[in-house]
C-alpha cells in the first residue's frame, strides 16, 4: 500500500495499522533528508498550509511549521490569540475566511475536543489535528511508537507504560490506540483520580503502584501533571505525586533491567522526572523532538498527495 | 502484449565493458569521480558499473551512492498513482567533485532534471555527467543528453524498456515490451 486509507489526519482511531507503516516508511526517507546539509525538498511548492492554533503550543507549532517549511509549502499561522475569534467569530466562518485564500490544508489545535472532526464534516481542505482538548494528538501518538521502533527495533510485542495525568491527557488517549494498533501491551499508571473510569475497555490494564509497574515495562512514557486542565484538586500536593509517581535515577537504577525513558514536553523538572533521569542515556526525549519533525512531514506529504489538482 | 528481445546477456556483459573503459578514459583513477545510481532502477546498473570498474579494472575506492528523486518530481499529484520514496544512500559530499549519474533508460528526461536538482542538497559538484544504458530516441521533454550511452533505440510511445538485471530478477535481459 502506498497511500493513506484517510483524508485527513483526525484521530488514530480513524487511522489502520497499514496507514501506520506507511506513515514510518515515508517518515524513514524524511528523517534522511533532514540530515542533509540541505535539509529541504520540493514536493509541496504547490501547497498552502494553514496553522491554526486556537490553544497555546510550542513544540507541535515549531515542528509543524518546520516540517512544512522543509517540503516547501507555502505556510501561514494563525493564533486566536490575536484574531477575529476574540471578537465572536464561529470556528467555521474562521476557517472559511482562510480557505477562501486558497488554502490547501488546514493543521488545527484547538481546545474542545472533536472540533477537528467537526471541521472535516463543514470544509473542503484536508485538516490534521494538532490537539482537540483532551481527545486525541496523533502526530504525538505517531511519533512515539516511531521513537519506540527505532531503539527497540519494533513496537509490536513491547510492554509500555503511560504514568501521570491519564485523564487530562490526549497524549495518553493517542498513545493507547495507536500501540495497541501494534500489538504492544499497554499498562497505566497514576493517581486513580486521574484515570478515567472505563479505561480498560480500551484494552489497557491500571497499575496503582509505579514500581511494579517499571519492573514490568520496556518503555515508560511520563506525561505532564496538567495543571492548566484541573478545576479541582486530583491529589493532595505536588510534593506527594512526586513520592509517588515520580521517577528518579535511584529508582531506574534498582530495576533489574534498563527501560527506555520518553515524554512528550514540556517537562515539569522534579515533579514526574528528575533532572538526572530525563538527561540519562535511557530518556529518549530529544530524539522524540527530532523525529517529531521526520513524522509530521510524512503525514502532511501522504495528505497533501491525495489532494488532486 | 508482445515483448522482444532488445539486448541479450551477451551484448549486455560487451556494453557494460565498453562503459567502464570509456568512464576509465574520462576519469582516469577515480580520485575525484563519485558515482550516483539513480533510485530506483538505476542501482542496479551503477552496482554492476562499480563491481567491474573494481574487480576487472583494478580501479580501488570507488565512491558510490543512490539518489531517490521522489521528493523532486514534477509529477507530484498529478500522476494517478501516489508516487512511492526509495531510500538515498549519500555518505560523502559531492562538492566540487566529478559526479557521473546512471540511469538504466533514458525517456523523458525528467527523472535526470529531478536528480539535478536532487544532487545539490549534497554539495555543489563540479560537474555531472549523464551514463545510461538505453537512450530512447525522440522521446525527450527536456533538453537532456547523456555522456556515455549503452545503446540508442526507436521506440514508439506505446512501447516499454523492460531492463532485467540478474540479481533481481533472475538474467540479464532488455526487452521492448508493446502493450
Amino acid at each position: 500500500m502506498s497511500e493513506l486509507s484517510v483524508n485527513h489526519l483526525l484521530g488514530i482511531k480513524y487511522i489502520t495499522e497499514a496507514d501506520i507503516q506507511l506513515i514510518f516508511e515515508t517518515a524513514d526517507h524524511f528523517k534522511e533528508v533532514i540530515n542533509r546539509p540541505i535539509k529541504k525538498v520540493p514536493s509541496l511548492r504547490d501547497i498552502t498550509i494553514a496553522n491554526l492554533f486556537f490553544e497555546n503550543s510550542t513544540r507541535t507549532r515549531l515542528s509543524f511549521e518546520l516540517a512544512e517549511k522543509r517540503l516547501s509549502a507555502d505556510v501561514i499561522n494563525f493564533s486566536a490569540a490575536q484574531s477575529s475569534v476574540k471578537k465572536g467569530e464561529t470556528l467555521i466562518d474562521t476557517v472559511n475566511n482562510i480557505l477562501s485564500m486558497k488554502v490547501d490544508m488546514v493543521v488545527m489545535r484547538h481546545p474542545n475536543p472533536g472540533a477537528g472532526v467537526f471541521l472535516s464534516q463543514h470544509i473542503q481542505a484536508s485538516i490534521v489535528n494538532a490537539g482537540d482538548g483532551a481527545h486525541e494528538h496523533p502526530t504525538q501518538a505517531l511519533l512515539d511508537s516511531y521513537s519506540i521502533r527505532e531503539r527497540l527495533g519494533d513496537v509490536a510485542g513491547k510492554n509500555v507504560v503511560i504514568v501521570g495525568d491519564i485523564l487530562h491527557s490526549r497524549v495518553a488517549l493517542s498513545n493507547i490506540f495507536a500501540l495497541k494498533l501494534q500489538g504492544a501491551n499497554v499498562k497505566v499508571c497514576g493517581p486513580l483520580t486521574l484515570i478515567p473510569k472505563y479505561i480498560e475497555t480500551l484494552g489497557v490494564e491500571v497499575e496503582p503502584d509505579l514500581r511494579k509497574a517499571l519492573q514490568w515495562c520496556d518503555v515508560a512514557n511520563m506525561l505532564r501533571v496538567q495543571n492548566e486542565r484541573m478545576d479541582i484538586s486530583y491529589f493532595p500536593s505536588t510534593r506527594e505525586y512526586t513520592q509517588q509517581f515520580g521517577v528518579d535515577k535511584a529508582l531506574l537504577d534498582s530495576l533489574d533491567k534498563e527501560i527506555v525513558i520518553m515524554h512528550p514536553g514540556p517537562i515539569n523538572r522534579g515533579v514526574e522526572i528528575t533532572s538526572d533521569v530525563a538527561d540519562s542515556k535511557q530518556a529518549i526525549i530529544l530524539n522524540q523532538v527530532e523525529n517529531g519533525v521526520a513524522i509530521r512531514m510524512a503525514v502532511i506529504y501522504l495528505l497533501a498527495s491525495k489532494i488532486k489538482n | 502484449m508482445s515483448q522482444k528481445v532488445l539486448l541479450s546477456s551477451r551484448e549486455i556483459h560487451i556494453i557494460l565493458h565498453r562503459l567502464a573503459c570509456q568512464l576509465v578514459e574520462n576519469h582516469l583513477d577515480f580520485k575525484n569521480t563519485v558515482l550516483i545510481g539513480i533510485q530506483p532502477r538505476g542501482k542496479y546498473l551503477a552496482d554492476r558499473l562499480a563491481r567491474l570498474l573494481r574487480d576487472s579494472y583494478g580501479i580501488e575506492n570507488i565512491q558510490l551512492g543512490y539518489l531517490d528523486i521522489t521528493f523532486y518530481r514534477d509529477d507530484f499529484r498529478r500522476s494517478d498513482k501516489p508516487l512511492e520514496a526509495n531510500k538515498t544512500q549519500i555518505d560523502f559530499l559531492v562538492e566540487d567533485r566529478k559526479v557521473v549519474f546512471i540511469d538504466d533508460v533514458l525517456y523523458t528526461g525528467r527523472s535526470i532534471r529531478a536528480a539535478l536538482t536532487a544532487i545539490q542538497s549534497f554539495g555543489r559538484p563540479a560537474e555531472i555527467e549523464l551514463l545510461t544504458l538505453i537512450d530512447r530516441r525522440f522521446s525527450r521533454h527536456l533538453p537532456i543528453q547523456p555522456d556515455y550511452r549503452g545503446r540508442q533505440v526507436d521506440a514508439i510511445n506505446c512501447e516499454k524498456v523492460k531492463v532485467m538485471w540478474e540479481e533481481n530478477e533472475g538474467e540479464d535481459v532488455i526487452y521492448l515490451v508493446e502493450d
